[in-house]
């Protein structure tokens, strides 16, 4: 961890090091770039790109999954970014379904896995990498308050696990949207619900964001956090005494993607960013928290992840998903919205 | 005086608030180097006129002009006057020397210049050496003293003083009252003051306006108002005045009672109720029975006499004050001031009879009703 | 004399001859009410309109009122703000009252620490108490067993977070409505024999009634338009505050935001118009000849009074400091050990150091130019002569910031400065629209400040200026200010500390490049870095109270230089 920290510091020491040289040598362009990627991730992101382009500086606008949606959705007549670049494929493929992406093949796109490439041409988006839904447990949390460990999700539903779940609100949390998704998937429309409807009631509350009920599982503050497997296994890393555990049914996954909006005023930049979001440098970036990248081959297993989790990604129907996504939401607020009314 | 054109010249002036008429057509000399107060009850639209005369505030109608130049609707700082205010109003941050400097620097007057008349004026005001303090440090009589001559920096054509001793002590406030009527005579600036007591008014004025509702009700030397008051209200107001119903007769004359008695004259017609106005120290005291043939002081014509009844007595210091019942006064008391040599000579005191005397000259009528 | 026979008077008033000092006067007044016409009315009209509008912007009457009341996920927040507002507000106002009744009534020692500790929340952003909560209520807080089991997160948690807030606010209305009382009141009761007891409910009490009062709606008040306690701590029980958040950020749905939004102004504005209209009763009761009450030492009471205040300030400094702890564990609750990794905010979301160099220039910028702002405007509205209509129509805006919830005005100035038919919809995302927002926020009680403090200089400055031929400003210059200067520097305190704070209005109107210490807090809290969110959080209380020491000193040495004329 510390020297993580230490590594980090200096990444971004250099960063802003250079960032400020850049802005003095040139009138840097600034491109602004939408995104979800875990914050402590962005600094990274940006250096990596900056040793290409020093000239383009990037300007992170970052929330969760479910707000940067939103966020684009609202202004759609006036768009405020140039990039998206991390955020759920689910979202990229509504807001192209509202005609808001430029499509553009980026050089070296072909390299990619055709299921991370917009299958049209040219591709109004590209994937990055898949984040995998995953279920935190805090061990001695668990132990202590005598719960077996989950083994499937039918098993969160279970009496004894009452109050003892948080999992994001999917409406604000891709993460939380993912999980709503595949599990109408799994279980079908009729028994996904149902499936909710018990959980709903092990749920001591939602969160805004995807990472958070793995942190506060991380802190002991729940036994248990639904969540993805990329930070399971960084608070791991950090010492916290998880579990990371992978349901048997099967887990939601989504991919992280990258698209230019339509309408931006800095289009050769955003061109040279997407360019550079394909390679296989940027992918070998995104593998250090993600064990499924969309560049075939680069894919190295991942400190701390859970066994067996690529195998057990669901085959995804992003389109159901993206289509339905308004009605989801809906339903799902329409249901659980405030855990406190049913009191 | 009255032979010269006025420095200062009111006509017409009005000023309301809403639909309440603050003032109400004021006319009004005032010729150079006059010392003139505005005496009324608070209320009376007299601060409102001064506030007028400084352009402090804009008359609704009416013109003003102020050394042949019509001032009507020039806004205060293109007028020619030093104001001071009941509150002082000096600047609290300012010591004695800065504040009396205040309008003398703005004016881009000379350092050098500007430090010697402030010494000047402060030898004027009785407070030399003063000058490094700050008002806090000051009595309230100093500070007023700093007012003035702060007021008098630049030299104004026309002082106004806004109740500028109402807020001190008696003491002070009779030292002070010589003190600015002595600097203004000095100086012969023409003066207007504010004022709501009429001691402080029939001591330091030329002359006084006696206002009242919006209105002036008399204009005239001390002397005048207080000698001939042209209303109930200009009498009761500076002074006591005894304020009896009567009717008036045929003759010019009135009915107390059944009495009749002469006055000076008046517009009243006759037949109509009035008042009968004198004031406390006209009356005269004789003895008792003094008007029936065979007594010890008999009058010889015993016109305005009638008998009366002591009813209470009061000391005031220097005289009595009596309160007299009798037949012709009815249910009203007649107020009479006795000197002590009169008490002790005629033996007064509550409960004795006596007979008291009205002097023609000093009987006024007023139309109305007393109340 | 001969001027007068020529020229027939006028019967009609003189037209005011050109007058530069009136025309400044009177385009002072003008651009004083332009600026909370645009800062404040318009957004609000702005705002209330949108709610009767569709997402296209087409007027659909109540349509959206409608909906809200039948969602009743939405409208059951009414009943939780007013639920957790009452109770906080009974708990707060009853606890102030001891303590300011132990501060003003009795002869218990350290008064003045007391005093200065209970002002310590004010430091602080409200999002602070709820960081401090999870440590010491949540599920390895090391005080949970307080709660035999119920969870903090929620009523609870709200509760107690705004009652630890909105003490110090409570408590300087009580200590001064406390301070005001009559002591011949006090000797006439005791020359009756009235009981300790009757005394109090017949003379103490009655006294305190218009503060008390006051206090109730101020707490009211605050409680229900905060956000910051109930959007760390309240779990799942939602409030109308974090539901206008919901909407607006989580859902991006504007119309219903703007619903939520009229719901929330409404109880605000009726305890504002309620508490002015009681104030409003209470001039004449106040007595100038008033002889102020010493009370006389008591042992019992003053040593209940001491433990009494000793429990209260222990715990403001305790929730405080347990935030100052935990941003320092390197690992809670698996790794105690102290460091200052959490300060590195460079990897965190929120903005990173950065945020709190925003937070600076952001405060500053909002006490430099709110105080020259409101002052100036105050000044107007006072001291102005002319334009009477105008300066009672600015004085009656200065007093809507206080009935408009901060939530609020962030979303009425998304609405109005977003527009892109706004002229001025170039400052919108700018640094300029924080700064407007939170001096816009915070202009009433800036203002009130300042009005008082002009009450109480001579209002005859300005005319014994003008007949000294001395324009107002340079008056204004050379004696209102520094006269009023300690005023002024109080409201520049207020200003600051406030800016540092707020989060409300605010978190929708930063951008990227003006991210928000106060917001960064929220920020990382979400993403569940509650750790570096207490540190930031402590940054915030180390900055305000770096800022109230330099204040302090400052005041006190400028007093000694300029303010000689003080001392008699």
């Amino acid at each position: 961890m510390k020297i993580d920290i230490t590594k980090y510091m200096t990444t971004v020491a250099t960063f802003a090091l250079a960032g400020g040289l850049a802005a003095n040598a040139a009138a840097a362009e600034t491109l602004t770039v939408y995104t979800a990627v875990e914050a402590e991730d962005l600094a990274k992101y940006a250096a990596a790109f900056n040793s290409h382009h020093p000239d383009i500086e990037i300007k992170w606008v970052r929330d969760s999954t479910g707000i940067v949606t939103a966020k684009l959705l609202a202004e759609k007549d006036n768009p405020q970014a140039d990039v998206v670049w991390g955020l759920a494929g689910t979202s990229l493929i509504l807001l192209k379904g509202e005609g808001m992406l430029e499509p553009y093949a980026p050089n070296g796109v072909k390299e990619l896995d055709p299921k991370f490439v917009d299958s049209e041409v040219p591709p109004s988006w590209v994937g990055m990498d898949a984040w995998v839904a995953s279920v935190c447990v805090n061990i001695p949390e668990a132990e202590a308050a005598g719960l077996p460990m989950p083994a499937s999700w039918k098993d969160l539903t279970k009496p004894v696990y009452k109050d003892q779940v948080i999992m994001p609100n999917p409406a604000s949390s891709g993460t939380g949207f993912l999980d709503v998704s595949s599990w109408l998937q799994m279980f079908g429309e009729e028994g996904g619900w149902a499936y909710m409807d018990g959980l709903h009631a092990n749920i001591a509350r939602y969160t805004h964001s995807g990472s958070k009920p793995c942190k506060l599982a991380a802190a002991g503050e729940i036994p248990i956090g639904i969540s993805f497997a990329f930070r399971g296994a960084k608070s791991k890393a950090a010492g916290a005494p998880l579990e990371i555990v992978v349901p048997s049914e099967g887990v939601g996954w989504d991919m992280e993607a990258a698209a230019i909006i339509k309408g931006t005023d800095a289009m050769d930049s955003a061109k040279k960013l997407m360019d550079f979001i394909v390679t296989k440098e940027a992918n070998e970036m995104y593998n250090a928290g993600y064990a499924v990248v969309a560049y075939p081959g680069v894919a190295k297993p991942v400190e701390h992840f859970p066994e067996g989790l690529v195998d057990a990604m669901i085959d995804n129907d992003f389109d159901f998903a993206a289509k339905n996504r308004k009605s989801i939401l809906a339903e799902w607020q329409k249901r659980y919205d405030s855990k406190s009314e049913a009191k | 005086m009255s032979g010269s054109a006025p420095y200062l010249r009111l006509q017409g002036v009005s000023k309301s608030f809403g639909s309440f008429t603050a003032l109400q057509d004021i006319a009004l000399d005032v010729h150079e180097g006059e010392f003139v107060c505005f005496l009324g009850p608070s209320g009376c639209g007299k601060t409102t006129l001064l506030r007028i005369i400084a352009g402090l505030e804009i008359q609704s109608a009416g013109q003003i002009t102020q050394a042949g130049v019509d001032i009507s609707a020039l806004p205060p700082s293109q007028r020619d006057f030093g104001i001071v205010f009941q509150s002082y109003a000096l600047f609290p941050n300012l010591n004695v020397n800065r504040n009396v400097a205040y309008g003398l620097e703005n004016a881009g007057s000379a350092r050098a210049a500007t430090a010697q008349r402030v010494e000047e004026l402060l030898a004027l005001v009785g407070l030399p050496d003063q000058g490094t303090k700050y008002p806090a440090q000051l009595s309230g009589g100093q500070q007023q003293r700093v007012a003035l001559a702060r007021a008098l920096a630049m030299s104004p054509g026309l002082l106004l003083l806004d109740e500028p001793l109402s807020a001190l002590d008696a003491q002070v406030r009779g030292h002070l009252r010589h003190e600015i009527k002595s600097l203004q005579r000095r100086l012969g600036v023409t003066t207007i003051m504010v004022t709501h007591d009429q001691e402080e008014a029939l001591t330091m004025a030329d002359r006084i306006v006696v206002m009242d509702h919006g209105v002036v009700e008399q204009v005239g030397t001390p002397l005048e108002i207080y000698r001939e008051p042209v209303s109930p209200f200009v009498a009761n107001f500076i002074g006591t005045m005894n304020q009896l119903p009567c009717e008036v007769n045929g003759t010019g004359g009135v009915k107390l009672g059944v009495l009749s008695i002469a006055c000076q004259d008046h517009s009243v017609e006759s037949g109509a109720s009035a008042i009968l106005a004198i004031r406390p120290e006209d009356v005269i005291p004789h003895g008792a029975g003094a008007r029936s043939p065979g007594a010890p002081d008999i009058i010889e014509t015993p016109g305005n006499t009638f008998d009366a009844r002591i009813e209470d007595m009061e000391f005031l210091g220097s005289f009595f004050r009596a309160e007299l019942s009798g037949q012709v006064l009815g249910e009203a008391h007649l107020l009479a001031d006795f000197s002590i040599n009169a008490v002790r000579r005629m033996g007064l005191e509550t409960g004795k009879e006596l007979t008291v005397e009205l002097p023609a000259e000093r009987v006024r009528v007023y139309a109305g009703t007393a109340v | 004399m001969t001027d007068a026979t020529l020229n027939p008077v006028s019967n009609r008033g003189p037209r005011a001859r050109f007058n530069l000092e009136a025309w400044v006067m009177r385009g002072g007044i003008a651009i004083a009410g332009l600026f909370l016409i645009v800062a404040v009315i318009l957004p609000l009209y702005a705002m209330l309109s949108k709610s009767f509008e569709d997402k296209d912007g087409a007027f659909i009457g109540l349509t959206n009122y409608v909906a809200y009341f039948d969602t009743p996920s939405l409208s059951y927040s009414i009943s939780n703000s007013l639920t957790v507002s009452i109770v906080a507000t009974i708990i707060v106002i009853t606890l102030a009252f001891a303590y300011a009744y132990a501060i003003t009534r009795t002869c218990m020692r350290f008064k003045g620490f007391f005093r200065l500790v209970a002002l310590v929340p004010i430091l602080a952003p409200s999002l602070l108490p709820g960081i401090s909560f999870i440590y010491m209520f949540g599920k390895k807080g090391f005080m949970r067993e307080l709660l035999m089991g119920e969870p903090i997160y929620g009523f609870i948690g709200i509760v107690l977070g705004s009652s630890f807030w909105t003490f110090p606010h409570a408590l300087l209305i009580m200590i001064t409505a406390l301070s005001l009382s009559d002591a011949r009141l006090y000797e006439a009761a005791e020359a009756l024999r009235a009981s300790k007891l009757r005394t109090f409910f017949t003379v103490t009490l009655p006294g305190a009634k218009y503060g008390v009062i006051s206090a109730i709606f101020v707490v009211f008040t605050l409680v229900i338009t905060d956000f910051g306690v109930p959007k760390v701590i309240g779990g799942q029980y939602s409030v109308l505050a974090t539901d206008i958040y919901k909407q607006v950020i989580g859902q991006q749905n504007f119309q219903m935001g703007a619903v939520v939004s009229v719901m929330l102004l409404i109880p605000a504005v009726l305890a504002f118009t309620v508490d002015r209209l009681v104030q409003r009763r209470q001039v004449a009761l106040l007595s100038a000849r008033a002889v102020p009450y010493a009370p006389k030492p008591s042992r019992g009471r003053d040593i209940g009074a001491l433990i009494f205040c000793s429990v209260m300030a222990g715990m403001l400094l305790l929730v405080l400091g347990v935030a100052a702890y935990a941003s320092l564990v390197k690992f809670w609750p698996y790794n105690l050990s102290l460091g200052f990794t959490h300060y590195n905010f460079e990897i965190m979301d929120g903005g990173g150091w950065g945020a709190w160099f925003n937070s600076m220039k952001m405060a500053g910028l909002t006490a430099l130019i709110g105080t020259t702002l409101v002052f100036t405007v105050a000044y107007l509205v006072e001291k102005g002569q002319d334009a009477r209509f105008g300066r009672v129509v600015i004085q009656a805006m200065a007093m809507v910031p206080l009935a408009v919830p901060g939530m609020v005005l962030g979303l009425a100035y998304i609405f109005f400065f977003n527009n892109p038919a706004n002229p001025l919809n170039g400052i919108y995302a700018t640094m300029a629209i924080l700064v407007l927002s939170t001096v816009a926020h915070f202009y009433t009680v800036a203002h009130l400040t300042a009005v008082t403090a002009l009450k109480q200089i001579d209002g005859e400055f300005e005319s014994v200026s003008s007949s000294l031929k001395v324009p107002f400003w340079t008056t204004f210059r050379r004696v209102t200010v520094p006269v009023c200067q300690p005023a002024i520097f109080s409201m520049a305190v207020y200003l600051f500390m406030n800016a540092m704070t707020t989060v409300s209005a605010v978190v929708f109107l930063y951008s990227p490049d003006t991210n928000l210490a106060s917001v960064a807090v929220m920020n990382m809290d979400d993403a569940g870095d509650i750790a570096p969110a207490a540190a930031m959080a402590m940054m915030i209380v180390y900055t305000n109270l770096t800022v109230v020491l330099i204040y302090g000193l400052l005041s006190r040495l400028v007093e000694k230089r300029t303010q000689a004329w003080r001392q008699r």
